[in-house]
Parts: C-alpha cells; sequence; structure tokens
C-alpha cells in the first residue's frame, strides 16, 4: 500500500486514490491536420516505462481534487507531487521519452 | 425543497428510537451510536484567497471559515463549518435552519465568486461515541485516527468499510480519553454503514442512543 501524500489533505492510504494515467499529454492544437497514426498516439499511446514516472491521480474519495504524481515504477518511490497546471519540478525530465 | 413532514430518515426502518428505549439500561457498552437526523447541510465553494470571501462567510454563518486542511470551525451540535478542500466547505445547522442559512451566505457572496447549494438531503450522520469508538472505526478506515493527529475538531473525508464517509472528531473526554465522531455518509450507504459499525462495534457491546439532533 501506497502513502500518497495529497497536496491538499496530507499523507493519505492509496485506496482513497484512483490513478489517471501519464500526466502532460497535451491536446494537438490542430486535429484536423494529423494523420490518424499521430491521433491514435495522442488518444491512445502511453508510455510503459520502468523508472521515473509523471503521472495523474486523483483523491477519489478524499478532496477529490486532481494533481500530478512523479513516481518510481520500479521501487514505487513518491519523488514528489505537484498540483495540476504546474510544471514539474526541476531535476525530473518529462516521462514522455521521444 | 422537500416537505419537512415528507422527511424520511435513512435509517428509519431499523427504528433506532425503539432500540435506544430497549438499550436505556445497558451499561458498559464500549459503543455508542445515534443518528442525528435531517441535519442541515451546505456545500459552499468559494476562494478562500480572496480577502471578502471569509469576512462574507462568517458575517452570514457566525463562524470562521476553517481555510487549513482537515479542520473545523463552530460547535459540533450547532452551526459549524467542515473543510472539505481548498475552496469547497460544508456548512451544518441544526434541523430546518438550513435554507434560511443559505439565503444568507448566497446574500453575503452575491458579489463574489462563490456558490452555494443545499445538499442535507443527500447524507446522514451517524454519531459514535464511546470507550471504543476510535477502534471500532478503524478497522475499516485507512485515516489515521491516533489522538497524536487528529484530535476533537478535526475531520477528514475517507472511506469506512467500502463507503465514503467524512468523519469529524467532535469532542474527546479528557477523563476516559473517548472521542466522540459524527460520521457523515451517503443516503444510500446509511444502513451499510450502520451495520457496518454495529458488527465492528459487537465485541465492545453496542448501545443504541436516542438521537439528540
Amino acid at each position: 500500500m501506497l502513502l500518497i501524500p495529497c497536496p491538499f489533505c496530507g499523507e493519505r492510504e492509496e485506496s482513497e486514490f484512483h490513478q489517471g494515467g501519464e500526466a502532460h499529454i497535451e491536446r494537438p492544437k490542430n486535429p484536423d491536420k494529423l494523420s490518424d497514426a499521430e491521433w491514435a498516439d495522442y488518444l491512445f499511446l502511453r508510455d510503459n516505462k520502468k523508472g521515473l514516472y509523471l503521472e495523474r491521480w486523483v483523491h477519489r474519495h478524499g478532496c477529490r481534487r486532481w494533481f500530478n504524481v512523479a513516481r518510481d515504477t520500479a521501487t514505487n518511490e513518491i519523488k514528489t507531487v505537484y498540483k495540476m497546471g504546474a510544471k514539474p519540478p526541476r531535476g525530473l525530465t518529462k516521462g514522455r521519452a521521444k | 425543497m422537500v416537505d419537512p413532514y415528507l422527511r424520511q430518515s435513512p435509517l428509519a426502518h431499523l427504528h433506532l428510537d425503539a432500540r435506544a428505549a430497549n438499550d436505556a439500561d445497558l451499561v458498559g457498552a464500549g459503543l455508542r451510536l445515534s443518528e442525528r437526523a435531517h441535519l442541515g447541510m451546505i456545500n459552499v465553494r468559494g476562494v478562500a484567497a480572496d480577502p471578502a470571501f471569509a469576512p462574507a462567510f462568517k458575517k452570514a454563518t457566525g463562524v470562521e471559515l476553517p481555510t487549513a486542511a482537515n479542520t473545523t470551525a463552530g460547535k459540533a451540535d450547532g452551526v459549524h463549518a467542515i473543510w472539505l478542500g481548498p475552496d469547497e466547505w460544508l456548512v451544518i445547522t441544526p434541523p430546518g435552519r438550513e435554507h434560511a442559512l443559505a439565503d444568507k451566505l448566497r446574500a453575503a457572496t452575491k458579489a463574489l465568486h462563490a456558490a452555494v447549494t443545499v445538499t442535507g438531503e443527500a447524507r446522514t450522520v451517524i454519531r459514535v461515541a464511546g470507550a471504543n469508538a476510535r477502534d471500532a472505526i478503524a478497522k475499516g478506515c485507512p485515516l489515521d485516527l491516533h489522538p497524536r493527529v487528529f484530535g476533537p475538531g478535526q475531520c477528514g473525508q475517507t472511506i469506512l468499510g467500502r463507503a465514503d464517509m467524512l468523519i469529524h472528531q467532535t469532542a474527546l473526554d479528557r477523563k476516559s480519553g473517548a472521542p466522540s465522531y459524527d460520521v457523515f455518509v451517503l443516503r444510500s450507504f446509511a444502513e451499510y454503514a450502520w451495520t457496518w459499525l454495529e458488527d465492528a462495534g459487537r465485541e465492545y457491546g453496542v448501545q443504541v442512543v436516542a438521537a439528540k439532533g
């Protein structure tokens, strides 16, 4: 069981949260100009890497707020949490390798 | 708005008044349960950082705006406010006073970025008290209820068994160390939560107490 530090409520148990997939996926500005492959990449394809991963979580059974978590998928260590709309803290690279 | 004569507690079918009368002479029960039915509840959204919001809130409700996470303000048996999120609060009133208070709140926050919604029909409140109240709730709640981190006046939204709950520690008996909690559950989970608590308290002895409102 993970202890997740909700930026609003403080440290709570994982069972109160839901994971919301990879963070910082931006909707393309001009969907019309994308190929089907590019659109599918935006819509369906997510990284599944071993190591540092930036992801979204929601405190579903608590304050019901979304926030970002930087978690190591190999060790489950939570490096940091930061609010929605904020950039990932310095030193943490974006989870999506291109 | 529901006509008052049509209002029915979601636990009405358990006939808690009759059970309370039956349990009146019971001694030594570690868990005392009662329903605080029909409390008024007002969901308030607003910008805590707006310097005009907290004073407007206080003017309308008479209690401070609890801006610190997991805290409450006011008297648990009167009007009080519970922190739900960085921009969300729940104001509890004695039965029947919610609409008048909501009107006052709406008038006070008219010029501000705020929303006031009466939501009392959605939930009911179970008062959980007694020497083993903490032990019973802790069986199905991931929140740390240890007195070092969770004391009187504090609240938290979490899980009880499989139901969402909002828990508010209303009091702590300094002599015996026995806490008293208000457990808010959604109407459709009320029977589940009540029977869950009775089951959890069986080893300590359960006494049903008449509701005081």
